[in-house]
């Protein structure tokens, strides 16, 4: 009898059957390459999938309101272009103001993207598809079609994403930083009046108005966040891989939907946590990273990756149903 | 009331952005001193930079650009077409490109889509050929996608020619390529035998699976390989980073666990060479680097000491591809050559050429043997691209 109930609460989460694919999977890959799953992969994976990471968190606050945002790759690739160009001309600058000048711009470009969106009453994926080619080009612009070098770079940037002090010299940096911005938002989604407006929101819009919450206002920090994110995020690409181009975060938009996606995020809105797209995130880098592990052939990598994407999400919906199922049973009785 | 307001807001925004990228293109110098579509922009253009090459009144009056001009600088116009806006090594091909052309007093139009694929070249080629173009020089993104664009723009009169990357030989009428791909191949191979010391594992990192270029180069170090003197090195595997930053740096990184007795990467492709440095370099790994990068964003990583992760690279001067492109695109349009091989032509201070048989069935010239970047000379390279 026990046994059965383990089983049944198992089965019924979407967040564990996540779990049990990732696990699965891991598995399966250290099985084949026992390098996978050592300290320094792992710190590795992690480190170079903070960005992919943090801004899914954000995507994830855009999709809870029944948004969407594909513009998060240009704004990356024009805040850090422009946050690096800054550092390259005021080289006695300390790593942290160029952070703040990457992340203000980035929050910048989130709010007037919001701002189109909820008072210009512009679908979010028009507004954001204008944004995406806006912020691309003005990327190029600023650069005047150059990149910005390693040698560029001051070497405390560079160094920030190498180094571990923030962790108290155990952990990365980046590792850190996206350790406490889950934290955050956990806490932030749980526990605070704002977050929880934001599933109001996304789950039925009117009655969130009728019960006097600014819908606008909501929509816009929604957008406003992922900027900040991405800002971020433009900053760390650019310490990360001491590198700043024009065309830096191509493609990263589907990267950070897939991610949420996985996670169990709706994309109706209303529905998704912040474990679900950590699990979520975390299976896109494991699946990038692991795919080279295991001997598997160039050409096959990308769609194995796809495939990867579709199982896990048809293993959520069918969780999500079990769902459903069990609580209109709990109804009925 | 507050609608109205906004909406026009939104439209003073577009309009400004659409400006904005107007001044963009005239900024990356669409056109010297010819008679452009856009004059706000050409006059900004013609004012900030090239004053003495230019006749002032040669936009409003076809006829004046005929004086003093030689007559291949009439009202011919020589367009180049690279495989993508935002990247450093293009625009250096561009600039060698429009500077001889500056000279010549002749009309140049440059194309750089967005994206580097075909789809976005064969636009930009329909609309050149729209133009009237007189000359094309493309990199192309695709040997053989862009075969019938072009094909439709040597009907129309205009002349065909490519740098760089080859488009197939019935799309063009003279390659120029900027290093032979057998002096590639051996010059390559010889790097990786003096850094291995003549014996262990080696590995390439390429860019995407489907570039002509990479594949040639690939070929033809495979081909070196199997001469005696290398017996003792292994190709363990060909990876691709398809010349995005984090793909290269996950391929290289895996490289690394799974051949864990890997001495060299050879990375033929200026963003994978950059990427496999910075990881070597962070993981102070044994392993060295070496292949095709540019200068200034290898500098960093250039150095003969174990804390640095790349000994010495190579790569030719896009500038003087530029330069002899332009001296092609002009040879071909004043008919003094076909792109026949064993033709001749002077092209300024690069000095004589020889069209010469290419090994895909057309001709070539070959701009000279690739150049070798090493600790001593990088410090002065870096500032120039």
């Amino acid at each position: 009898m026990k046994k059965k109930f383990n089983l049944k609460s198992i089965t019924s989460s979407r967040e564990t059957s996540l779990v049990i694919v990732l696990v699965l999977l891991c598995g399966f890959v250290q099985f084949r390459n026992s390098a996978f799953l050592t300290p320094g992969m792992i710190e590795n994976l992690f480190k170079n999938y903070a960005v992919t990471m943090i801004m899914a968190l954000g995507m994830m606050c855009v999709l809870l309101i029944g948004g969407i945002d594909i513009a998060v790759g240009s704004t990356l690739g024009f805040s850090g272009m422009c946050a690096s160009l800054f550092l390259r001309d005021h080289t006695q600058m300390p790593a942290i103001v160029i952070f703040l000048i990457s992340i203000a711009i980035g929050t910048i470009c989130g709010a007037l993207i919001g701002l189109v969106i909820s008072y210009g009453k512009v679908p979010p994926i028009i507004a954001t598809l204008g944004g995406m080619y806006v912020f691309r080009g003005l990327a190029y612009l600023v650069a005047k079609n150059e990149w910005v070098s390693a040698y560029q770079f001051t070497d405390g940037y560079k160094d920030f994403a190498q180094s571990k002090y923030l962790g108290f010299g155990l952990v990365n940096n980046l590792i850190i930083i996206t350790i406490l911005i889950y934290i955050l938002f956990f806490i932030f989604f749980k526990w605070t009046t704002l977050g929880r407006k934001i599933y109001a929101v996304g789950s039925n819009a009117e009655a969130a108005e009728v019960s006097g919450i600014k819908i606008h206002r909501i929509k816009i920090m929604c957008y406003a966040i992922l900027g900040f994110l991405t800002g971020l995020c433009g900053a760390i690409y650019t310490s990360l891989y001491a590198s700043a181009q024009g065309d830096m975060g191509t493609g990263l938009e589907m990267d950070v939907i897939a991610a949420c996606v996985v996670g169990g995020v709706s994309l109706n809105g209303g529905r998704g946590s912040v474990a679900g797209v950590f699990l979520g995130a975390l299976t896109m880098a494991i699946v990038g990273r692991a795919l080279p592990l295991i001997g598997v052939s160039q050409f096959w990598q990308t769609a194995i990756k796809g495939l990867i994407i579709i199982v896990a999400v048809i293993l959520n919906v069918l969780a999500q149903r079990a769902i459903d199922k069990n609580n209109l049973k709990g109804r009925e009785m | 009331m507050k609608k109205k307001l906004l909406s026009a807001i939104l439209c003073a925004a577009m309009l400004a952005s659409v400006l904005a990228g107007c001044g963009g293109n005239g900024g990356s110098g669409s056109s010297t001193g010819g008679d452009a579509n856009a004059p706000a922009a050409d006059e900004g253009e013609a004012n900030a930079g090239d004053d003495a090459s230019s006749p002032s009144d040669a936009g409003d009056d076809a006829e004046a650009s005929s004086d003093g001009k030689e007559s291949s600088g009439g009202d011919a116009s020589y367009a180049i077409l690279v495989k993508s806006a935002g990247n450093p090594y293009n625009k250096k091909m561009i600039e060698g490109f429009q500077e001889v052309m500056d000279a010549q007093g002749a009309t140049c139009v440059v194309k750089e889509p967005e994206e580097a694929s075909a789809e976005a070249q064969i636009k930009m080629i329909n609309e050149l050929v729209a133009q009237g173009i007189s000359s094309i020089a493309i990199a192309g993104n695709d040997a053989d996608a862009l075969q019938p664009a072009l094909e439709e723009a040597m009907n129309q009169g205009i002349k065909v020619c490519c740098m760089d990357s080859a488009v197939n030989a019935d799309s063009r009428q003279l390659f120029v390529n900027q290093a032979g791909i057998e002096i590639i191949g051996e010059t390559l191979m010889e790097a990786v035998y003096d850094i291995t010391g003549g014996e262990g594992q080696w590995a390439i990192l390429s860019a995407t699976s489907q570039a002509t270029n990479q594949n040639a180069w690939i070929d033809a170090m495979k081909q070196v390989m199997e001469d005696e003197k290398y017996a003792g090195l292994e190709l363990v595997e060909v990876a691709y980073g398809d010349d995005e930053y984090q793909k290269s740096v996950d391929q290289t990184q895996a490289l690394l666990t799974n051949y864990p007795d890997l001495k060299v990467i050879c990375a033929p492709t200026t963003v994978g060479i950059m990427a496999a440095a910075k990881v070597l370099q962070d993981e102070s790994s044994s392993v060295k680097l070496t292949g095709l990068g540019l200068p200034s964003e290898m500098a960093d990583y250039i150095g003969a000491d174990d804390t640095h992760s790349c000994p010495y690279m190579y790569l030719w001067n896009p500038i003087d591809i530029g330069r002899l492109t332009a001296y092609v695109s002009l040879a071909l349009v004043d008919g003094s050559i076909t792109g026949a091989s064993g033709e001749t032509f002077t092209a300024g201070d690069l000095g004589e050429y020889t069209i010469s048989e290419a090994a895909d069935g057309g001709t070539e010239v070959v701009l000279g043997p690739p150049f070798a970047f090493t600790p001593d000379n990088i410090e002065e390279w870096k500032n120039v691209y």
